[in-house]
């Protein structure tokens, strides 16, 4: 057994190099933050911080639900269009009954919030088993799926808009105060108002951590996406676990959708455009890697936040709107020339 | 007809691929406690015969007993849950997974519908002792050599406490000791009823430990004899139908002036060879043994320009030449058969005329190429090297491993080098081809063109080599030569094995 004692020290020492490599990301970011504060020492007050927090937490139930997905070597671009689409069937179900022109004129009862909530929740687990259907059974690239259903998503989501009675095609607003409340909300711990889907994004995180790690569903992802022949001839069921994968992204999207329709009050057709970017990029500074295999739940948690502080940062030292999209493309592109870095073998 | 005296019997096994007739009349009769070698030729229908017991391929006709009962698996999983396990020929393991993951995937233990990461942990602990591996369980896969990873692949399959063991060419990677180890376990086994189905191209190990041997040809049942019936010759003329009396050409290769001079060539990246010289003469083939681990593939691919250099200097005719990337090194008249034909060597997807044309794209053409004449060089390759192909426009994939490599051998040709660097040039290949690839070694050194060769097998070596350059734990441990230390003489592979181990 004196090998396994050997394999045991070696793994303990890690090269300064190698830590400087796994974590560059996350002292490149903290270190833009920390020259924020510098900046500005009024970043760092609490409504700042939970400002944050709450805008990281839609994202990051989206994040944790795509992380899944590229843990698969897979991806998903239709989060964006799907998010749309769920958030607009949510906006329809909990519009206020004294609005005259809601979508369902005869709703005269205001619907218990568990309706739009599973509602939003089936549009998400239709698009998602859509897609694990193509790359589970059809052997489709996920990239092509997703980049087909997005534009599906879009067109039912315009479509649905459209067809409301009073004949506009406005965007769905006048929610119910219920709805507000718990979605959109806050409550109070002492002297702070601590969003409600602060806690929601916390219970989830939770609640995936474990189906990571200690289910078979996490440790067959791992496999499928590390090697699926070996996941194939050892007895695991890959397709299945592909489908189950996508499924939970479906769940996980629906959730989201339900909060950001109360997030942003008004449910338009472009609602949730470019969403992906933002959940993917997530993951992926958290440490997911694109090759597939390999990411843990609290990196993608960690990512989402790090992502929404640079993004709230840029805008409240009122940088250039435009300039913020050269900014966080240039994050995308370092997070993913990091993360391959880590896995080359040098020759 | 006693009943049950077989614990597997395949009769009559029918399968059919896309233009080829892969399995037809195959059999295998398997009586418990017993190792069963099943033997062939690549492309006779081996894989594919333990493939569909195990679920992963559909017979199309034929039936499967196992004690008796007719069995028909769909997939792997029913096959591992009715006491069958393989060690397939590639590790299929998920490398960034730990040890223990991979050993339990697809039956990963759970308690209160949780994983129970103990249980994984004490059990696969329990699986090593017995087997005496030392390898951690918790460590990341990837981080263990080739052959550990092979040893947990073997646990792995042991663990599923099978009936029936399928065994893949399980030594392709394994040292000696290890492969001794291998073989305890082996008879630990069979002397529990575990019937062992083993297929491997190694005859000594075949004639060692099995009972019976099963053989092949083009996917049809040859024979099947007590191991103790056979020799190797006999194996090989059932195996290719023809009596090999010779197992190598004649040699009339004449060494000339020195062409090569390689000094204190020192590898860059770990694991990785240090301080090695040596120098090839014109028309010299020189062979590179050593142990797996022992750096050969580094060596040859820091020659190419392939991995990183440290220090050292290389000289072609007495000038330097800088051999910073492959593509340099091509320029420079070096060519490189990498040793992972499938990995490396081909483009499965494309045909035999891409897969010639490819590393000599640039005399096609400046800026359009010329159909015309990659066809042309694509029917020099297939008429030269002989390669066996309905068209130059057969995907490479179709072709049988030895064909493969001919068109590869073929490639590099035609870029007109000096300096071939060949590694492992005959793994995977069947008899028949390995002698046709030795002749055409032998030619090219007839022609003047000098060569590097590494292998893993030690006779083919001794066959064909003018000199052999022995490797050990990254260091060159010596330079031995033909009639002198080797070719007929008295000790020659233990001379080789000592150096081999001699920086181990």
């Amino acid at each position: 057994m004196q090998n396994v004692e050997t394999t045991k020290k070696l793994k303990k020492s890690m090269k300064p190099s190698q830590f400087l490599l796994n974590y560059a990301l996350y002292i490149i970011l903290i270190t833009i933050l920390v020259i924020v504060c510098i900046i500005d020492p009024s970043f760092l007050s609490m409504q700042n911080v939970l400002a944050i927090l709450k805008q990281a937490s839609t994202k990051g139930i989206l994040a944790l639900g795509v992380a899944g997905l590229i843990v698969l070597a897979g991806t998903d671009l239709s989060i964006g269009r799907v998010v749309g689409l769920s958030a607009a069937v949510t906006a329809s179900l909990v519009q206020s009954v004294t609005f005259a022109n809601r979508y369902f004129p005869q709703m005269t009862k205001q619907l218990p919030l568990i309706v739009p909530l599973l509602a939003a929740i089936a549009v998400g687990v239709i698009f998602s088993l859509i897609n694990g259907f193509g790359v589970a059974y059809l052997k489709m690239h996920a990239f092509i799926i997703t980049l087909g259903t997005q534009l599906i998503a879009y067109g039912c989501c315009c479509l649905f808009i459209e067809a409301q009675p009073s004949g506009t095609s406005q965007a769905l607003s006048s929610f119910e105060s219920n709805f507000k409340n718990w979605a959109g909300g806050a409550f109070s711990l002492g002297s702070i108002r601590v969003p409600y889907v602060v806690i929601y994004f916390a219970v989830i995180a939770v609640i995936m951590w474990v189906i990571w790690n200690k289910t078979r569903l996490g440790k067959n992802m791992f496999a499928v996406g590390g090697n699926m022949e070996a996941a194939a001839v050892s007895g695991v069921n890959v397709p299945r676990t592909i489908m189950l994968v996508f499924l939970m992204a479906g769940v996980l999207y629906g959730i989201a959708s339900f909060l950001e329709a109360a997030r942003i009050l008004s449910v338009g057709s472009n609602a949730g455009l470019n969403y992906e970017t933002d959940a993917i990029s997530a993951a992926v500074i958290g440490g997911v890697s694109f090759s597939g295999g390999v990411g843990t739940i609290q990196g993608v948690v960690i990512g989402a936040i790090i992502l929404q502080a640079i993004n709230y940062s840029m805008l409240f030292l009122g940088i250039n709107p435009y300039l913020q999209y050269i900014v966080r493309g240039l994050i995308i592109i370092l997070a993913v020339a990091i993360d391959v870095r880590k896995y080359i073998a040098k020759k | 007809m006693q009943e049950t005296k077989y614990l597997l019997e395949m009769l009559d096994i029918e399968k059919q691929f896309p233009g080829v007739k892969a399995l037809d009349g195959a059999r295998l009769m398997l009586r418990p406690g017993t190792v069963h070698a099943l033997m062939g030729e690549n492309g006779a229908g081996k894989s594919t015969l333990m493939k569909c017991l195990f679920g992963i391929y559909k017979k199309d006709a034929g039936t499967i007993k196992i004690e008796g009962e007719e069995v028909s698996y769909t997939d792997p999983k029913d096959a591992l849950d009715h006491g069958v396990a393989m060690v397939h020929q590639e590790l299929n393991q998920v490398l960034r997974r730990n040890v223990m993951e991979n050993v339990w995937l697809g039956r990963i233990p759970l308690r209160y519908g949780f994983v129970d990461h103990k249980k994984m942990y004490d059990e696969t602990m329990q699986v090593f002792q017995e087997l005496e591996i030392s390898v951690n369980p918790k460590e990341i896969i990837g981080n263990l050599s080739v052959s550990q990873r092979q040893m947990v692949e073997i646990a792995k399959a042991v663990s599923y406490n099978a009936k029936i063991l399928v065994l893949d060419e399980p030594t392709s990677s394994l040292t000696e000791n290890e492969v001794e180890h291998l073989f305890r376990i082996i008879e630990k086994l069979t002397a529990r009823g575990v019937g062992i189905i083993y297929i491997s191209h190694k005859m000594d190990e075949i004639l060692r430990i099995s009972d019976d041997v099963t053989i092949m040809r083009d996917g049809q049942w040859v024979a099947t004899r007590p191991a103790k019936e056979l020799s190797t010759d006999e194996i090989i003329r059932l195996m290719v139908n023809r009596d090999m009396t010779q197992r190598f050409p004649e040699k009339h290769n004449v060494p000339g002036e020195v062409m090569l001079e390689v000094e204190n060539l020192s590898g860059k990246y770990e694991p990785t060879f240090h301080d090695v010289s040596f120098n090839l003469r014109k028309g010299e083939v020189l062979g590179v043994a050593g142990l797996v681990g022992s750096r050969r593939s580094e060596l040859l691919n820091t020659i190419f320009g392939y991995y990183t250099k440290e220090s050292g200097t290389i000289k072609l005719n007495g000038k330097v030449v800088d051999n910073r990337k492959p593509n340099i090194a091509t320029k420079n008249g070096f060519a490189l058969l990498t040793e992972e034909r499938r990995a490396t060597g081909i483009f499965p997807m494309m045909n035999i005329t891409f897969n010639s044309a490819i590393a000599n794209i640039r005399a096609y053409g400046k800026l359009l190429l010329s159909g015309a004449k990659m066809s042309k060089d694509a029917k020099w390759v297939i008429d030269s090297m002989r390669v066996k192909t309905p068209s130059q426009r057969t995907l490479i994939r179709n072709l049988s491993g030895g064909n493969q490599q001919k068109v590869i051998i073929g490639r590099w040709l035609l870029t007109e080098p000096e300096v071939l660097l060949l590694d492992e040039p005959t793994r995977g290949i069947d008899v028949g081809a390995k002698f046709e690839i030795y002749q055409l070694i032998l030619k090219l050194a007839e022609e003047g063109k000098g060569i590097i060769m590494v292998s893993s097998e030690m006779p083919e070596l001794i066959g064909i080599c003018d000199r052999i350059a022995v490797m050990s734990n990254g260091h060159l441990a010596g330079i031995v030569e033909r009639d002198k230390d080797f070719g007929g003489v008295q000790g020659e592979q233990e001379t080789i094995l000592a150096l081999a181990a001699k920086y181990v």
